[in-house]
């Protein structure tokens, strides 16, 4: 090829690239980003405690108690620190036991996506036990454990176990073939292939498999902990202290403090995890 | 039958050919299980820096050529042989990974052929730039047009540092503009590298403005029906008179293969 039809040729495809790519739509600024994000669910929650108002000023129900009456039982629990000590020891079981059971979840779910046979044996076990509320586990932890931490951590590890193992299998099973033969192509095998294909591949499927584990772990913490109160403070017994003493201010207030807590954990963790990993591989538009 | 196998020894190289051929197939013949016979008998000798192009309709298992020819199927009888060379294989869809810039992509295939970290990121750079993508280095596959895509996936395809280059229709998907292009692009480089490239396409012209010589596959099974040697100097263009009259040519016989089939499922 001439030089001439060379440069011609580069020319074009620049001009391809350029014309295919398109302009760069500019960044929404953070305050806009804020308000167009953060505004809604205020609005929202300022709108449900108006209705709640409402209600109690229009009809005043006997069995419900007003805002203001929980906005004060709040104040006094948080002034009695039971509140931050309920959140301490909850998010540390919780965190523990969603961290053991990543790590016992893990290797099992790669095992049985990758091993046929095992597959065929477990799976529906797993799946079973995915759907079994882990709450029937309390008793049998109660009859082996006491009313210990271990009972709490067994029904964690029991909710969230299960959940984790479906989801790292999902994401592998998700992985396109192609990718596999692509790698085995530029000549990966075995652990090779596993650590610059396979696991890459299989990141957002797995990572809301731990989103769903989380959201297990915690909720199996919280009805192993309504039940069986053991030696340190949680969310779950603050409730049923407050049911003990008829106090239902104090009810909600638990009721509250499981649900930021909830929320406070995929908005501070799993969220901007789960965004950025989607992100970079172009799976979220906005 | 006759006609088809007198014409197909006719191409059989001799001997001193043989003994420099890139690409041996010998007798290849492929079938999967208890399945139907998708490669019956098939032999090619590809010359070290040949470009040939493997054409046919569907179900004459173009694909399955090549992934026996890279090493991914196993022969059911016949022997493949590319001679000091693991090939690099190429697919119709780029297969980037998302989860790595254009630029990783390109050194992953140099770290798996075990190149060291300090050459890897000055030979990724070279790469980028034979197939003229040295600025786009530090973006992700999905920021990329599917042209650009494409010429990532050739990078990385070259980074394997094989002689040989396998290609399964890398430009089917493409829009007419960019696959002009990328064919200017595919004939470059290949003079650049010196490849011998094994190019399958369904498309007449595409073979034609390639490759040096085009085997034409019969459909169940993939038999060679028929090869031409393309005559015409390099660099073709796609619409010229010389590209189009050897296609004319090529896509009667072809037909005729494809109306073969006709016969035989009314009879």
């Amino acid at each position: 090829m001439t030089t001439a039809q060379t440069d011609t040729n580069r020319d074009l495809e620049a001009g391809l690239d350029a014309l295919e790519l398109g302009p760069v739509e500019p960044r929404r600024s953070w305050w806009r980003q804020a308000l167009y994000s953060g505004l809604p669910p205020v609005v929202a929650l300022l709108l449900l405690l108006a209705v709640w108002q409402l209600i109690v000023s229009t009809r005043h129900p006997h069995n419900l108690p007003s805002p203001s009456a929980v906005g004060s039982e709040l104040q006094d629990q948080w002034s009695k620190g039971r509140i931050q000590e309920g959140v301490r020891n909850s998010l540390y079981h919780g965190a523990l036991g969603f961290l053991i059971s990543t790590a016992i979840a893990t290797p099992i779910g790669v095992a049985l996506a990758r091993i046929s046979l095992l597959r065929r044996a477990f799976r529906p076990l797993i799946s079973g036990l995915q759907s079994l509320p882990s709450v029937v586990w309390v008793p049998a932890a109660i009859l082996w454990f006491g009313l210990s931490a271990k009972t709490l951590f067994f029904v964690v590890l029991m909710g969230a176990i299960p959940s984790i193992v479906n989801g790292t299998i999902s994401g592998i099973d998700q992985v396109p073939p192609l990718f596999l033969r692509v790698g085995h192509v530029l000549g990966a095998r075995g652990l090779t292939l596993a650590r610059h294909v396979l696991l890459p591949a299989a990141l957002p499927g797995y990572l809301s498999g731990l989103k769903q584990g989380w959201a297990f772990s915690w909720r199996s913490l919280m009805a192993a902990e309504l039940i069986a109160s053991s030696g340190s403070l949680g969310l779950g017994q603050l409730i049923e202290d407050a049911r003990n003493l008829s106090s239902f201010p104090g009810v909600i207030v638990g009721i509250l403090a499981i649900l930021v807590v909830g929320i406070a954990v995929d908005l501070v963790f799993f969220s901007p995890l789960e965004r950025r990993v989607l992100k970079r591989r172009g799976l979220l538009t906005t | 039958m006759t006609v088809l196998d007198s014409l197909r020894r006719r191409h059989v190289p001799d001997t001193a050919e043989v003994d420099s051929a890139a690409v041996v197939v010998d007798g290849l013949t492929k079938r999967f299980g208890r399945g139907p016979l998708i490669l019956d008998d098939i032999s090619l000798r590809v010359a070290p820096g040949e470009f040939l192009c493997i054409l046919g309709a569907s179900g004459c298992g173009k694909s399955t050529l090549l992934n026996l020819v890279a090493g991914l199927e196993q022969p059911t009888a016949g022997t493949v042989e590319v001679p000091g060379h693991k090939p690099s294989l190429m697919f119709q869809e780029p297969a980037l990974y998302p989860w790595l810039t254009a630029a990783q992509n390109v050194e992953l295939a140099l770290r798996l052929r075990g190149v060291g970290k300090a050459q890897r990121r000055e030979e990724t750079q070279r790469l980028l730039g034979v197939v003229r993508l040295e600025g786009a280095g530090a973006k992700r596959p999905h920021e990329l047009s599917g042209g650009m895509r494409q010429r990532v996936a050739l990078a990385r395809a070259l980074a394997q540092d094989s002689k040989v280059l396998l290609m399964d229709e890398p430009f089917a998907a493409l829009d007419a503009i960019t696959r002009d292009v990328l064919h200017d692009e595919l004939t470059r480089i290949r003079e650049e590298v010196g490849a011998t490239v094994l190019f399958v396409t369904h498309n007449v012209r595409e073979a034609v403005r390639l490759g040096d010589r085009v085997v034409l596959l019969s459909s169940r099974p993939g038999r060679v029906a028929n090869e031409f040697a393309v005559d015409i100097p390099q660099p073709r263009r796609i619409e010229s008179p010389e590209v189009a009259a050897l296609s004319v040519v090529i896509t009667e016989h072809l037909r005729a293969e494809i109306r073969r089939h006709a016969q035989k499922a009314t009879s």
